[in-house]
């Protein structure tokens, strides 16, 4: 017995020399496996999304929740390998803005922030101190460049800081290109991924539809060096520009994943103003009713003229009531009656999508002496502020065609496909996160509730470190489900949503 | 023995694993050497504490024990899923105990216990993935009990006595999972309180049909710890600017049930140098339903449902006088969890567990001795979570794999005159 009692005390001992132990340590190697892909060199290939673009720019803190690193970090469980970014060391005081040879450069300010003494976003009240003419000269794994369209990342010169000042330039890919007439694509292969992630095109339909359509669909025309920056792209030139770079990132056999590109009411840029915002009584109404009076009775002299239909004179009849009120909008789409003086006027309907900084316009006074010249009532909003329905089915179309082609390529290239197109539908009515949160896509609203919920930036049009989260989630489901592996997954809710400063 | 544990560990690894709350069962090293039995044992002033009744059955006039132990406890946290791994590394724990017992008449004794049977100390990594519910805590109380026993025949006896408790709290955790200052330190509280005093009582009595076979039984009465207005401080610290004038430091109040304990047993002597001992105690852990901590600002109520069962622990021990000098103990007890499934928060993290005793008493001479024992805390690998931590309005799930472990290893002192 003493004998027992003696090797029980030293059994315990023993027991306790270790830590507790679990019977499959989850940093035991090989406990995670990385199924059929090969982790080890990642390159993110992409636009703003993939930079980790978030309240209207690219900053410190906020980059190192770019969606490509946060999977990288969990890549590593699977053999993943060092995942570098753009060095952002320069962004001294975390703002995000550039510096061309000491002056700021107009277009790329500091990030947005709540200013709680005001209750709305404006830019961050600081003195940018990046310099864009201080050059990396880096292939980076991440090579996200904010601002391109899918043709861009095949663009000699696009890195050339000769080229700002002509606007054939993007001021992210200056910093970091590795000699001045390289493609991004170009740099992204040089890394000899072995796993790549592409998420490209968003901005070839979006700067059309962020601008309320000020820019041209150019479907069926092929010639890119005609485009402004506000067109759509042309679905032929998407699918052969992608098609190209895919195959540039597959050459060596490297596995990847792509994902699709979401519709335009799935983001809050879109979804935050309703179409009628305007509170009215009925003295008011009438009041505001009285200034169209002559554009309504002009546009059944139209009618009478066979000019327009009879359907087409209640689109535009301008009618305001006690209640809530559509804002009138000029719609470039209406049939031209400039002939009898009158202007392309309407009412916006619910199939209509104000953008996000019409909220600073609407209802303010267009000349401060005359009390009759509200924004969206006596004054209607000029096109960039407003995507019309017309302009919304330019944008599906395009969006369906780029989608298809995606989806086209990576069947045939056998590719994992994050379905980000559904995700964001998801949030529309809410996405239920593993952990049990329910996350949406609306706007920050200032509620405390907000603070811990809220998944897109202050820009409204791109995630912030929070949705960013759910994004790598999202791609990191499609990686496992596509190559066996079993990558682990991403708690959003660990991640931060808006930044709010006292004053500023 | 070797064989017992590994038969043991296989039985109860097959049943779901949960185990003690904040108890800390080292009253005593000749008791806690037998499994902690001791409810129908009559050794030492140890009696004070598992059942005063036996006070006027012990031999000599005056009888003192004293002792300390060092708890040394890990626990291990992982999630598969998302691939988190923590690691408590708890401070050491220093529960300790001091009776004296003496005998007034032959059929009056009166004796004082002092003695810590709840605490606890936990400390994950700071920001670790469940710092929205725990960084680190420490609990500890004191109890300080006067203690009468009656001899009401040589087979029967009573005993009992007021508990008077202080207790001291300290607690930091996040505020939520995300929210931190401008340069992205977490926003935390810690709330803080000592000198926090409640009462309590026991009561036991004792039954010796014959000379080599006890029954005792011992009931001791749940005891409110609570923090009143002005009794601790908040402090809210990494608050964002534009949020840190709703978050000022102040106090707070808040309750933590010390539950109530019945303990039932028997010892028989089935030889004159060996001695067995059986314990059954049912903990009233039901009276810790939740963890409510009100502040005085923007934060609010802090709700956290606990929901704990009442549990039971199943204790076995005995004792051998090896020589004149010495006497070896041994003991095991199963000590189940209050804890129910989805009620498993980090800050209070024992399943079920098996537990080994061993120990033994030296005689210097005829009035002192020392007493050492040691106890290893197993606990068998869970998957478990805590559902109710609510963020925006949604009830959240926190949860992976645990393992815990402890040992307690501790020296005393008896005097008898």
């Amino acid at each position: 017995m003493k004998n027992n009692i003696k090797y029980l005390a030293i059994l315990a001992l023993g027991l306790f020399a270790c830590e507790p132990e679990f019977d499959n340590p989850i940093d035991e190697s090989g406990e995670y496996t990385s199924g059929s892909a090969d982790f080890s060199t990642y390159v993110a290939v992409g636009n703003s999304l993939t930079a980790g673009f978030m309240d209207g720019t690219v900053f410190r803190s906020g980059q190192q929740n770019s969606f490509p690193n946060i999977m990288a970090e969990k890549f590593a469980f699977a053999g993943g390998g060092t995942f570098t970014q753009p060095s952002y060391d320069d962004d001294v005081n975390d703002s995000g803005g550039f510096l061309l040879s000491g002056n700021p450069l107009p277009g790329f300010g500091t990030r947005l922030v709540i200013d709680a003494s005001q209750g709305g976003p404006e830019p961050l009240n600081v003195s940018p101190t990046m310099e864009l003419s201080s050059l990396q000269a880096t292939a980076y794994n991440n090579m996200g460049v904010p601002g391109a369209k899918s043709f861009h990342l095949g663009a000699p010169g696009y890195g050339n800081i000769a080229n700002l000042s002509v606007g054939a330039a993007n001021p992210y890919f200056v910093r970091h290109a590795t000699s001045p007439n390289i493609t991004v694509i170009e740099d992204a292969v040089s890394l000899n991924p072995t796993f790549f992630s592409l998420w490209i095109g968003n901005n070839d339909i979006l700067s059309y539809a962020t601008s309320g359509g000020a820019g041209t669909d150019q479907t069926g025309n092929p010639n890119v060096l005609s485009y402004g920056f506000n067109d759509i792209t042309d679905p032929s030139v998407f699918a052969f520009t992608y098609s190209a770079l895919v195959d540039a990132l597959t050459a060596n056999g490297a596995k990847g994943v792509v994902a699709t590109l979401p519709d335009v009411t799935s983001i809050p840029y879109f979804t935050t103003v309703p179409y009628n915002p305007i509170p009215m009584d009925a003295p008011t109404a009438a009041f505001a009713n009285g200034a169209y009076a002559q554009y309504n009775g002009g546009l059944q002299l139209a009618a009478a003229n066979g000019l327009i239909t009879a359907s087409e004179v209640a689109q535009r009849t301008i009618q305001f009531s006690a209640g809530q009120n559509a804002v009138v909008i000029v719609d470039e789409d209406l049939t031209p009656l400039a002939g009898l003086g009158l202007p392309n006027y309407r009412m916006a309907t619910v199939n209509d999508l104000l953008v996000l900084p019409s909220s600073g316009i609407i209802g303010t006074l267009a000349d401060p002496s005359n009390p009759a010249s509200i924004n969206g009532v006596g004054v209607p909003l000029a096109d960039n502020w407003v995507l019309t329905a017309t302009e919304i089915q330019s944008v599906r179309n395009a969006r369906t065609a780029y989608n298809n082609a995606i989806l086209a390529i990576a069947a045939d290239k056998d590719l994992a496909v994050a379905d980000m197109a559904t995700t964001l539908e998801v949030l529309v009515s809410g996405l239920r996160t593993a952990d049990g949160q329910i996350y949406t896509n609306n706007y920050f609203d200032g509620s405390s509730d907000a603070i811990s919920t809220t998944v897109f930036s202050l820009d409204g049009v791109h995630p912030n470190s929070r949705g960013y989260a759910i994004v790598a989630d999202s791609f990191i489901k499609a990686i496992n489900a596509k190559y066996g592996s079993d990558v682990p997954g991403v708690t959003a809710g660990y991640y931060p949503g808006v930044t709010v400063v006292p004053t500023n | 023995m070797k064989k017992l544990l590994l038969v043991l560990t296989i039985a109860f690894s097959a049943s779901v694993m949960y185990a003690g709350g904040y108890r800390v069962g080292v009253q005593g090293h000749k008791q806690l050497a037998m499994g902690h039995t001791g409810v129908a044992v009559v050794t030492s002033a140890e009696s004070a504490f598992f059942n005063p009744a036996g006070l006027v059955y012990l031999d000599g006039k005056l009888n003192v024990s004293l002792g300390a132990a060092a708890v040394l406890s890990n626990t291990s946290y992982q999630n598969r899923e998302f691939g988190y791994k923590s690691e408590a590394d708890n401070p050491v724990g220093t529960p300790f105990y001091a009776y004296g017992a003496y005998k007034i008449n032959d059929w009056l004794s009166a004796g004082l216990a002092v003695y810590t049977p709840y605490g606890s100390r936990v400390e994950w990594p700071t920001d670790w993935e469940g710092s929205h519910l725990v960084n680190n805590i420490e609990l500890s109380a004191i109890f300080i009990q006067p203690t009468i026993a009656i001899k009401i025949s040589e087979k029967l006896s009573v005993g009992g006595g007021p508990i008077y408790v202080s207790g001291a709290v300290n607690f930091n955790r996040n505020l939520s999972r995300s929210l931190t200052d401008e340069t992205g330190a977490r926003s935390n509280v810690t709330i803080d309180a000592s000198g926090i005093n409640a009462w309590g009582y026991t009561v036991g009595a004792m039954f010796r049909p014959t000379e080599d076979f006890n029954i005792g039984f011992n009931y001791r009465s749940k005891i409110d710890m609570n923090v009143e207005r002005g009794d601790g401080t908040a402090d809210f610290e990494n608050l964002p600017a534009a949020l840190a004038p709703g978050f000022p430091d102040g106090d707070f109040t808040a309750s933590l049930p010390l539950p109530a304990e019945l303990t039932l047993g028997a010892s028989f002597k089935p030889s004159e140098k060996w001695l067995v001992a059986f314990d059954y105690t049912r903990t009233f852990w039901d009276a810790y339903e939740s963890l409510d901590v009100q502040f005085f600002n923007s934060a609010g109520l802090s709700r956290n449902p606990r929901n704990y069962k009442n549990s039971s622990i199943y204790k076995i021990g005995a004792q051998y006088e090896a020589t004149q000098k010495v006497t070896v103990r041994a003991g095991f007890y199963f000590d189940e969890s209050p804890i129910r499934d989805g009620f498993f928060a980090p800050e209070t993290p024992r399943p079920d567990s098996v537990n080994f005793t061993a120990g033994f008493s030296y005689n210097l001479n005829s009035k002192w001795a020392i007493d050492a024992s040691v106890l290893y805390v197993h606990s068998n690998e869970i998957q478990n979570s805590y559902d109710y931590f609510r963020e925006a309005g949604q009830p959240l799930t926190f949860g992976g794999e645990y393992k815990s472990n402890a040992l307690v290893a501790g020296i005393g002192v008896s005097y008898k005159l």
